[in-house]
């Protein structure tokens, strides 16, 4: 029998949008009146849902709407979801920085959260004493960051320099060190949010095996925030979906992941308004049939009130985490059938082999003349891509790389 | 270990309807009660207070040349320059005592009242970046700047001992008395007056921002309707009154009479400032505890 760890009922929470300024006070008064009479809070009966893309009538908006679920003690959940979901909100009322307007969590054990690495860090004290500090902020008594304090400092790796204010460290050792102290609290319940996209590529590694050991050794909650879906799938066994602030799914982790790609729009075709006073991009074209044999082919129409000379063009491709991929221009790369002049066309550009892996992707585009840059549609196509190549482990795109390089091992004797 | 816990919790509620009905750690929701204070927690935090006092003395002084020497230049130049201008120029009686140690004794307690008064004062908009990320009792940070005030005061209360000794010592100008054992009771007055205090300033402004500025020069205004550069007895008696319902006055009035042996005293005056200071404290811990909930919103 496995005991609940949280227990989140009806947690909602309002927030009131644009500037607070002049018109708060007459709001409070508004709002005393009406609660001095018994009646509901005048402004919460307006709220909407959290949708940003649709513009309200309401200054007050539900960032988090009647949100239930369980966490079992020893679990690993993942929350995911679009940005603006929610996600943080939940966060941040699970570590009690701010309160929710409805609802309620109940929680069993001591609950640490790691919403930034570095809180409280003082650029003027020493490492040493700054692990002291964080330490205590995070909720370790000084006893406790004693016993653990060599192993921070041999984690972080900044051993040297431990006696010498944080302001002469490299951003780098700054989030080691800060990184370090957050490794080694040792509550029941660990909340995390996507803190582990810092530092180089070694230490990230380091930071994903030290939760996994946090999680599945020492056998605590966690609740882990990310847009990260290997690392989610990785760490977690169940996962949450936030959608516009409630929960649109809950369930074992890969079934919630697949959902969450579900509901990102794939868009292999963009038609777009022509502003006439400006060159402008017309429509963007990625080919799907040949994208599934490893190409990329992307059509760029274009139409100008003047002449570019010459008509330029480029591209970049994000992968999942926004780390730009690869990308081109057509002053970097072979221009074929380069015009000297022209007001309206087609830049084409292929490239073959794309070695990306799974996973889901995004391309911006400029449009240009050599010099200047006319028209930008950012993440103009989205699309996911399947690569064919068979792995009997999964590599992690966020340890291994973004591109899927082909490789041959062979082993000789001495 | 835990589930033993629970099967214990749910064999001992006898009204174990709902599971798991008890147990709960910690319950997070909308309003709290209103004098929940949560001060276990904030004594399970005492280390971090204790950190954040040495934080502030550490980095005030790191890259100075003088480094600590600062906390006595500070009352002695503000001393000299009163005495020069309220002393020498306005010729402000100083009820027959010699000026170096009236002005001393009056900037050395006010001191204490004013930096903690300014320095909790901003203690929400100041840290919102940490509130903003993580939950410690909130509490926790008034307090250590009380404390690391204290320790300010303390040194700059060596200072003013020092002086005193001398003038003790060459003249025979100074009577202190008995009521100098009431020393600590005056200073925890100023402390929690200026907590109290603090506290409402600093929830106020999170919302308010126009208190940041009636505080800046509220604070100097608030000196010179306190007896700090003159003395009570030397007051006209229609002001007199006001100065009087100012509660720190008979606290800076007292700290003066115990050492200096002028002045007035009142168990009186001095009962009144203890009981608007314990309004002030309640008033302030209350507001705090609402605003610290839902502050970081609006700040």
């Amino acid at each position: 029998m496995s005991t609940v760890a949280i227990k989140v009922e009806g947690l909602g929470k309002l927030y009131r949008l644009g500037e607070i300024g002049t018109g708060t006070l007459s709001h409070d008064l508004n709002r005393a009146w009406a609660r001095l009479r018994g009646k509901e809070d005048p402004f919460a009966i307006i709220g909407e849902t959290n949708d940003r893309t649709t513009k309200g009538t309401s200054d007050f908006v539900w960032s988090l709407k009647n949100v239930d679920f369980e966490v079992k003690q020893g679990e690993v959940l993942g929350i995911i979801g679009r940005n603006g979901a929610g996600k943080s909100t939940l966060l941040k009322i699970l570590s009690k920085v701010t309160a929710p307007t409805t609802g309620s969590v109940k929680v069993r054990g001591r609950i640490a959260s790691l919403l930034e690495v570095g809180t409280g860090f003082h650029p003027e004290l020493t490492g040493r004493e700054n692990i002291f500090l964080n330490g205590a902020i995070l909720g370790m008594t000084k006893a406790e960051i004693r016993s653990k304090f060599d192993e921070i400092v041999d984690f972080s790796g900044v051993e040297r320099y431990i006696d010498t204010p944080v302001k002469r460290y490299s951003s780098g050792m700054y989030v080691r060190l800060a990184f370090a102290v957050a490794a080694f609290l040792e509550p029941e319940i660990l909340i995390i949010d996507e803190v582990l996209a810092v530092g180089d590529a070694e230490f990230q590694k380091k930071c994903l095996g030290r939760m996994k050991d946090v999680s599945v050794n020492d056998g605590r909650t966690v609740l882990f925030v990310s847009h990260n879906m290997d690392a989610v799938r990785s760490l977690c066994n169940r996962a949450i979906l936030m959608q516009q602030g409630m929960v649109n799914m809950i369930g074992p982790v890969a079934d919630v992941v697949s959902k969450y790609y579900e509901g990102i729009k794939v868009n292999m075709v963009s038609e777009f308004e022509i502003d006439t006073q400006k060159p402008s991009i017309k429509s963007i074209v990625l080919d799907a049939e040949l994208l599934k044999n490893g190409i990329l082919s992307l059509n760029i129409q274009y139409i100008s009130p003047v002449k570019l000379r010459p008509p330029i063009a480029g591209f970049v491709l994000y992968n999942a985490l926004d780390v730009p991929v690869f990308g081109s221009n057509a002053r970097y790369h072979t221009y074929e059938h380069e015009p000297i002049s022209e007001s309206e066309g087609v830049l084409a550009v292929l490239i073959k082999n794309i070695e990306l892996h799974t996973g889901l992707y995004k391309i911006s585009v400029w449009l240009g003349d050599g010099s200047v840059d006319y028209d930008a549609k950012l993440e103009a196509i989205v699309f996911e891509y399947f690569s064919d190549r068979i792995y009997p482990v999964k590599p992690d795109p966020l340890t291994i790389g973004a591109i899927d390089k082909v490789a041959t091992w062979k082993h000789y004797e001495q | 270990m835990q589930p033993a816990e629970y099967t214990k919790a749910v064999g001992a509620g006898a009204t174990a309807t709902t599971d798991q009905e008890d147990g709960w750690t910690e319950i997070i929701e909308p309003r709290t009660r209103l004098l929940d204070l949560r001060l276990k927690d904030v004594w399970r935090y005492r280390d971090l207070v204790m950190l954040f006092v040495r934080r502030d003395f550490v980095s005030t002084y790191k890259q100075t040349v003088l480094g600590p020497i600062w906390f006595f230049i500070q009352p002695l130049l503000t001393t000299v320059t009163y005495m020069i201008v309220f002393g020498g120029i306005a010729k402000i009686p100083t009820d027959g005592l010699p000026q170096l140690p009236f002005y001393l004794a009056g900037i050395t307690v006010w001191n204490y009242f004013a930096q903690t008064l300014t320095a909790t004062s901003t203690v929400f908009t100041a840290n919102a970046a940490i509130f903003g990320k993580v939950y410690f009792p909130r509490l926790t940070l008034p307090l250590s700047i009380v404390l690391s005030n204290l320790v300010r005061f303390g040194i700059q209360f060596g200072l003013f001992l020092v002086a005193w000794g001398y003038y003790l010592m060459r003249e025979d100008s100074l009577h202190p008395n008995i009521y100098i054992l009431l020393t600590p009771a005056l200073l925890a007055l100023m402390g929690l007056l200026s907590l109290g205090l603090g506290m409402i300033f600093s929830a106020m402004t999170t919302k308010y921002r126009d208190l940041a500025m009636l505080l800046t020069f509220g604070v100097q205004l608030l000196m010179y309707a306190t007896p700090v550069i003159y003395p009570l007895s030397q007051l006209p008696v229609k002001y007199k009154v006001f100065i009087i319902a100012n509660p720190l006055s008979p606290i800076v009035e007292t700290f003066r009479f115990a050492f200096l042996g002028s002045g007035s005293f009142s168990w009186l005056y001095l009962g009144y400032s203890t009981a608007i200071t314990m309004v002030i404290l309640l008033v302030g811990t209350l507001i705090f505890n609402k605003v610290e909930k839902s502050f970081t919103d609006t700040v």
